[in-house]
C-alpha cells in the first residue's frame, strides 16, 4: 500500500513536529509512505472566503503531486475535508473525482483503513480532546452531539489505546473553537471569545494537553493560552499516538 | 423598527463582546436552551425520521408551490375568508391599513409575527396615525425599548431581567429596583388585558397554512395570539407564502418537532386552528412574497424556504451566542437569517454569510434538515463573484493564492517567516495584525518539514 503524505501548508511551517508525529506512526504500521516535497495548500483559505475559484492552481498541484498513491493522508481534518468536498479540476476532473475518494485524514485512516487494534504508546497525562468541526460533523470522526444517534468516537478509541492517558470530560463536547479559517481575523473578537470559553472548558475539566485532529485550532487556542500565561498545552493527535517514553 | 446599517456584523459583534459578562451570562442562556433542545429530542426514539419527513414534506411544498396556494386560496375563500396577495412588504402594509382604515379602526393588537417586522408594519401604520401594540411579552418589551427583536423565539433574550424592570419602572410605572419576572410578567398581563378587551382588530402571524382545509395553525405560549383573535372584531393573519402544509394530517410532523427544538417542550402551549369568521367578524389573510420567489428560483437556496421559525440554529450557534442577535442588522438574526438576508439585499447583507465558523450544528439540529452551513459556503462565492467583497479582501486574497499555489512562492514565503500570518487578508494591508490583538503567533520552528524530509529523509538509504 503506497500512502502519499499530505502535510498542509501551515503545518509544515509551524508544526513540522506533527508532521514527523504522522509519517512515523503511519511508518509504524507497516505502509509506504511518500512525501512529494513540491506540494502545496489544498486551497481552502480561498475557497471558504468565497474565492474557490482562485484556488485551481493549488488543486492542480494537489493532482499533480498525490495522483499515483494508493491512499493520500494528512494530519488536518479540515483540509481533508475541503479536499473531500471541492477537489476539482478543469483538466483532469477523472482524476480529482477518483482522489476525492481516497483522501484521508490520519485518524480515520488508522481507525477504518488500517483498523488498527493497539499501538506502542504511552502519554502519561490529562488530555482535552477538541473535536474540530471540520473532522466531526465533515468526516464524522465521531457521533455529532446534535443527533439522536448511537455513539461512537474514533479519535476517542485511538486515545484509549495510549498507555497512561487520561481523558478529561468537557461540559460542551463539541463547540466550535471560533478559529474558522479568515473568520479568525475578519471576525476578531467573536474568534477570541469562542476560543477563549473553549479553552476554559478544558482547563476547569483539569486537561494539562488540548488535542485535536486538527492543527488549526490548537493553533489558535495555544495563542490564546500564551497571551494569557496558561500552562496547559496543546498538542497534535499524531504526537501523542507516537509518543513513547 | 429601525436596524442599525452603517456597521456590519464584526463591528456590532466587537461592541456587544466588550461586556464580557453580559456575554457569558447571554451564552449560557441560549445554551441552556439548546440543552433543552437536546433532552426533548432524544425523549423520542423516532426523532431523526421526522427530521426526514418533514423536510421531505417540505421538499414537496417547494416544489408545487403554486398548486397548494392555489387549493389554500380556494379553501380559505370557501370557510368565509378573504385573501389577499402582497408582492411586496409596502403592497402587505398599504392592504392591512385598507382593512382597518374600511372599518374605521385606529388601535390594533398584534401578535408575534416576524413576517410584519420584516415588512416594518408597525411603523407604516404608526405614520398613519394607527397605533399597533405588540402582544407576545418578549416583542411587547422591545417594543417598549424602540428595539427590534433580536431572535425570532425569544425576542428579547439579550436583555437582563434587572434592565426589564428599568423599562417597565420607565413606561408602565412599576416601582424602580423591581426586577422579580413573576412580577414584571404581572404587571404587563395587566397592561395587555386592557389592549385586548379595547383593540377591535387582531393580526396574528402564522406557523402552518393546511392548503387541503384552508385553515391555518398559530403556536404560542401565552395564549396572546388566541385573546386578540378571539375578541376582535377584525382578524388578519399575515404568511409568507412558504408556511404552507399540504394536509392537516402533516401537523402531526411539524408541531412534534416545532416546540422541541425551540425551547425543548414537547409541544406549544397553544396551537390554534383558525378556519371560520364569528358571527359579525371579518377575517382576513394575507399572502407575501416579499422575495421568497425569488429565492425559489435559486436553486442553491431554496430550501431555506423550508424554514418553520424555530429558532435552534440561533441557540446552537456559538457566533450568535457570543454576538447577540442585533449583530446580524436584519429582521431573522443567526445562521437562518445569514442565508435568508442575502436573497433580499446581497450588498447589505454581504457579510452575514461570513459571520460564521462554519462548524454546521445549525445543519445538525434544523427540524426540517436545511443545509445551513453549505448555504453559507456558497453565498459566500455568491457575493464575490458579484462583486461586493471587500476591495482589502479580494486583494489579500489573490495575494494568497498567489503565495499559496506554487511550491517555491510557498517556500520562499515561509523561510522569509509566517507566510500564514503576512497572507491572511487584512493583515497584508494593515498596521495592526488582527491576529496578534489577543492571541500569541506560533513560535516559529528553525526548518519547516520539507526541509526537515529533504535532509533527513529524502536520501536516505531503506
Amino acid at each position: 500500500m503506497n500512502v502519499g503524505l499530505f502535510i498542509p501548508c501551515y503545518v509544515n511551517q509551524f508544526y513540522p513536529n506533527a508532521a514527523r508525529a504522522t509519517l512515523e506512526l503511519l511508518k509504524k504500521t507497516g505502509v509506504n509512505v511518500g512525501y512529494p516535497t513540491k506540494q502545496i495548500c489544498c486551497g481552502q483559505p480561498m475557497a471558504n472566503s468565497g474565492f474557490e475559484h482562485l484556488a485551481q492552481d493549488c488543486n492542480n498541484t494537489f493532482i499533480e503531486n498525490f495522483a499515483s498513491f494508493d491512499y493520500i493522508v494528512g494530519p488536518s481534518a479540515s483540509c481533508i475535508l475541503h479536499l473531500k468536498d471541492h477537489l476539482h479540476s478543469d483538466t483532469q476532473e477523472d482524476k480529482a473525482t477518483e482522489m476525492r475518494g481516497k483522501v484521508y485524514e490520519l485518524v480515520e485512516f488508522l481507525t477504518d483503513v488500517l483498523k488498527i487494534e493497539s499501538l506502542d504508546a504511552t502519554f502519561p497525562h490529562k488530555v482535552g480532546l477538541h473535536h474540530s468541526c471540520h473532522g466531526l460533523r465533515g468526516l464524522h470522526l465521531a457521533q455529532m452531539s446534535e443527533l439522536n444517534a448511537p455513539d461512537f468516537s474514533k479519535p476517542q478509541k485511538l486515545l484509549a489505546m495510549v498507555k497512561g492517558l487520561e481523558q478529561v470530560p468537557l461540559d460542551r463536547c463539541d463547540e466550535c473553537c471560533g478559529f474558522g479559517g479568515v473568520f479568525s481575523v475578519s471576525e476578531e473578537a467573536v474568534s477570541v471569545k469562542m476560543g477563549k470559553d473553549r479553552v476554559r472548558d478544558h482547563t476547569r475539566n483539569g486537561a494539562e494537553y488540548i488535542t485535536s485532529s486538527d492543527l488549526s485550532c490548537l493553533m489558535h487556542m495555544e495563542g490564546i493560552l500564551h497571551r494569557n500565561n496558561g500552562n496547559v498545552k496543546v498538542i497534535h493527535i499524531s504526537e501523542i499516538l507516537n509518543a513513547t517514553l | 423598527m429601525s436596524q442599525p446599517t452603517t456597521k456590519d456584523h464584526a463591528a456590532l459583534a466587537e461592541a456587544f463582546i466588550k461586556d464580557e459578562e453580559r456575554v457569558d451570562w447571554h451564552d449560557g442562556a441560549l445554551w441552556y436552551i439548546r440543552e433543552k433542545r437536546d433532552i426533548a429530542s432524544k425523549g423520542i426514539p423516532e426523532w431523526e425520521d421526522l427530521r426526514e419527513a418533514a423536510s421531505q414534506i417540505k421538499s414537496n411544498v417547494i416544489s408545487n408551490l403554486h398548486e397548494y396556494l392555489l387549493q389554500f386560496e380556494a379553501n380559505l375563500k370557501k370557510n368565509g375568508i378573504t385573501v389577499h396577495w402582497a408582492d411586496t412588504p409596502e403592497e402587505h402594509n398599504e392592504i392591512v391599513y385598507a382593512i382597518l382604515k374600511a372599518k374605521e379602526i385606529d388601535q390594533m393588537v398584534k401578535s408575534k409575527s416576524m413576517l410584519t417586522e420584516e415588512c416594518g408594519l408597525n411603523e407604516y401604520l404608526e405614520e398613519r396615525g394607527i397605533g399597533v401594540i405588540n402582544s407576545d411579552l418578549g416583542e411587547y418589551i422591545q417594543q417598549l425599548d424602540n428595539e427590534p427583536p433580536s431572535h425570532i423565539v425569544l425576542p428579547c433574550i439579550h436583555k437582563r431581567k434587572e434592565e426589564i424592570g428599568e423599562l417597565f419602572h420607565e413606561h408602565l410605572g412599576t416601582e424602580k429596583g423591581l426586577s422579580d419576572p413573576t412580577q414584571l410578567t404581572r404587571v404587563a398581563r395587566k397592561h395587555l388585558r386592557n389592549v385586548f378587551m379595547t383593540r377591535r382588530a387582531a393580526l396574528t402571524g402564522v406557523n402552518f397554512a393546511v392548503a387541503e382545509t384552508g385553515e391555518y395553525v398559530v403556536c404560542t405560549n401565552e395564549g396572546n395570539a388566541d385573546m386578540g383573535a378571539h375578541l376582535s372584531e377584525v382578524q388578519i393573519a399575515s404568511m409568507g407564502l412558504e408556511k404552507i402544509i399540504p394536509q392537516k394530517k402533516h401537523l402531526g410532523v411539524f408541531l412534534r418537532l416545532l416546540a422541541r427544538s425551540a425551547t425543548g417542550q414537547p409541544i406549544t402551549i397553544y396551537s390554534s386552528h383558525y378556519k371560520k369568521p364569528r358571527e359579525g367578524q371579518e377575517m382576513h389573510l394575507i399572502l407575501v412574497n416579499a422575495g421568497r420567489t425569488r429565492q425559489l428560483g435559486r436553486k442553491d437556496f431554496q430550501d431555506s424556504l423550508k424554514c418553520i421559525k424555530c429558532g435552534a440554529c440561533m441557540n446552537t450557534c456559538p457566533v450568535y451566542r457570543k454576538s447577540g442577535g442585533l449583530s446580524y442588522h436584519n429582521t431573522i438574526s443567526g445562521p437562518i437569517g445569514a442565508i435568508l438576508a442575502p436573497n433580499l439585499d446581497m450588498k447589505r447583507h454581504a457579510d452575514l454569510p461570513f459571520a460564521s465558523t462554519l462548524c454546521g450544528s445549525c445543519s445538525n439540529v434544523c427540524p426540517v434538515k436545511i443545509n445551513i452551513h453549505d448555504q453559507l459556503y456558497k453565498w459566500r462565492q455568491e457575493i464575490v463573484k458579484e462583486g461586493y467583497a471587500t476591495n482589502t479582501k479580494v486583494f489579500g486574497m489573490k495575494a494568497m493564492a498567489w503565495t499559496l499555489s506554487s511550491s517555491d512562492k510557498l517556500a520562499t514565503a515561509g523561510r522569509a517567516g509566517r507566510w500564514f500570518m503576512q497572507n491572511v487578508p487584512f493583515v497584508v494591508n494593515n498596521k495592526l495584525n488582527p491576529w496578534y490583538k489577543q492571541r500569541d503567533m506560533p513560535e516559529g520552528p528553525k526548518e519547516s518539514f520539507t526541509e526537515w524530509y529533504i535532509k533527513n529523509e529524502q536520501n536516505k538509504p531503506d
